[in-house]
């Protein structure tokens, strides 16, 4: 046990996903050794991330300002909205450069046995961004497991009377990986997935 | 023994670190078993898809000092890809894995009855010929038989006389006139006709119920099962009652011609039917 301030960081870091006792204790002297400038920008950096980052108001992705730096692009195309389960998966999707589209980031996905049902997810709000009749894609990025593909029925059902195209991300082999230990639902869903090559 | 080999039904999964996760799995042989998982949520993991919830799977795990290490994993059975396909048997089907989960407490202590229901509870709901919250309440009932909670129904839980007349989830069952405790509930006759059938296995009675009865059934056997689990079911919650079904479900897989299910009617219950039947019968 330290003395009551550096015991007190040490508890807190300790909290931090990841970071146990031992390396609290580094990661604490480490900042005690470290020069106060450069322990001053930390600290303002945390404060400031509470303070200023929100989330945006359209689509739920985390932003500085009311509205995220993508739905405030009007270059972006109003037409198709990715739905995704958090924020990870907007910059997960931007880093492609594929996707011209706006994002609904849900907030996680349905898994009854955690307690998180629709009701917990902001489906309401996708909703009310579909009511308007300007989207005609929705494109389900929900994680390929089980919690996100049974959210992504969920919303297709939900979706369907509504007329919009719905899609799901394909599902297949990962590139620069063995046939041989692609397990049986990815393979068969590879199969189904298979496209005409036309060379 | 240091490696151990199982087969199981992949009940839950906690993310653990960066890229593992700790999969809980109720095992044939073995038990309730927690594993780790390594890699499992990279893209490029040889685990691939067979760790998900609902799997059935055979697996061999090395031996560790708190928890096991799961080293390799085949498929036999993935229940979860039908059932993602269809959002009310889902939702039925995450209460079975958590009730499977709440009755099995200890870790490693063999439950074989327990895993062989299971299992024929998730092929019944994958087959979809019977409605999804008819096939989860005959598993809450069987199950909770099986850990020696089953309820009486057909005489009074108390003094055992033939003339009941209410359901006291506090006696263990149906109840007659004298032993009636304050509060219980007075169900149709019918509710109770139905939930005879659901533990015997007769599902020629249990697919005719009227849908009321099957309403106060399951609201019956969801106190019954939370009062003796001295624990909420969390997915209970989200269980989703299917709309009106016709006689052929559009999803229901392709089966060979002639080939019965075990769950198909009485049979599978009785003595005459299959090996492992006798740990579905009441």
């Amino acid at each position: 046990m330290y003395e009551g301030v550096v015991q007190n960081l040490i508890d807190e870091l300790g909290l931090l996903p990841g970071v146990g006792p031992k390396s609290a204790q580094r990661i604490a002297f480490h900042l005690l050794a470290a020069d106060p400038a450069d322990v001053k920008r930390l600290a303002h950096a945390l404060l400031e991330v509470k303070e200023r980052v929100r989330f945006c108001r359209v689509c739920g992705n985390v932003a500085a300002e009311e509205e995220c730096r993508i739905c405030r692009d009007q270059r972006r195309d109003p037409h198709v909205i990715c739905v995704v389960e958090e924020s990870k998966d907007v910059v997960a999707i931007e880093k492609t450069r594929e996707f011209r589209g706006r994002y609904h980031v849900l907030g996680g996905a349905i898994s009854p046995i955690d307690g998180v049902g629709p009701d917990d997810l902001r489906i309401r709000e996708l909703m009310a961004r579909l009511a308007d009749g300007q989207v005609t894609e929705l494109i389900l990025a929900t994680d390929p497991n089980l919690e996100g593909e049974a959210t992504a029925t969920y919303l297709a059902r939900l979706v369907k009377p509504m007329g919009l195209k719905v899609t799901r991300l394909a599902s297949g082999l990962p590139v620069g990986g063995d046939l041989e230990y692609a397990d049986e639902v990815t393979l068969g869903r590879a199969f189904e997935g298979r496209r005409l090559l036309d060379v | 023994m240091s490696l151990y080999r199982d087969e199981g039904v992949v009940l839950r999964t906690q993310k653990l670190g960066e890229a593992d996760r700790i999969i809980t799995v109720l095992t044939k042989r073995t038990g309730k078993v927690r594993g780790v998982a390594k890699g499992v949520r990279k893209t490029m993991s040889r685990f691939g898809a067979r760790l998900e919830p609902f799997t059935h799977v055979d697996l061999q795990l090395h031996e560790g000092r708190s928890l096991d290490v799961i080293t390799q994993v085949e498929t036999l059975r993935p229940y979860g890809e039908a059932l993602v396909a269809d959002y009310p048997r889902y939702t039925a089907g995450t209460a079975m894995l958590e009730t499977a989960d709440r009755l099995t407490l200890g870790e490693k202590e063999p439950a074989l009855r327990q895993f062989l229901l299971l299992v024929g509870g998730l092929r019944t709901l994958v087959e979809g010929e019977h409605e999804a919250r008819l096939v989860l309440d005959a598993y809450f009932l069987r199950s909770l038989a099986v850990a020696g909670y089953a309820p009486a129904l057909s005489e009074c839980a108390r003094c055992g006389a033939e003339a009941v007349r209410a359901f006291a989830i506090v006696a263990g069952g149906v109840v007659c006139g004298a032993c009636r405790p304050p509060g219980a509930a007075v169900p149709a006759a019918e509710t109770i006709a139905l939930m005879i059938a659901l533990l015997r296995g007769d599902w020629p009675m249990a697919d005719a119920s009227e849908p009321r009865h099957r309403t106060e059934c399951s609201g019956l056997v969801a106190a019954y099962l939370q009062w003796h689990l001295e624990h909420g079911i969390r997915s209970l919650r989200h269980v989703e009652r299917e709309p009106a079904r016709g006689p052929e479900p559009p999803w229901t897989p392709a089966r060979e011609p002639g080939r019965a299910s075990p769950w198909d009617g009485t049979r599978g219950f009785g003595p005459e039917s299959t090996p492992d039947s006798h740990i579905f019968r009441a």
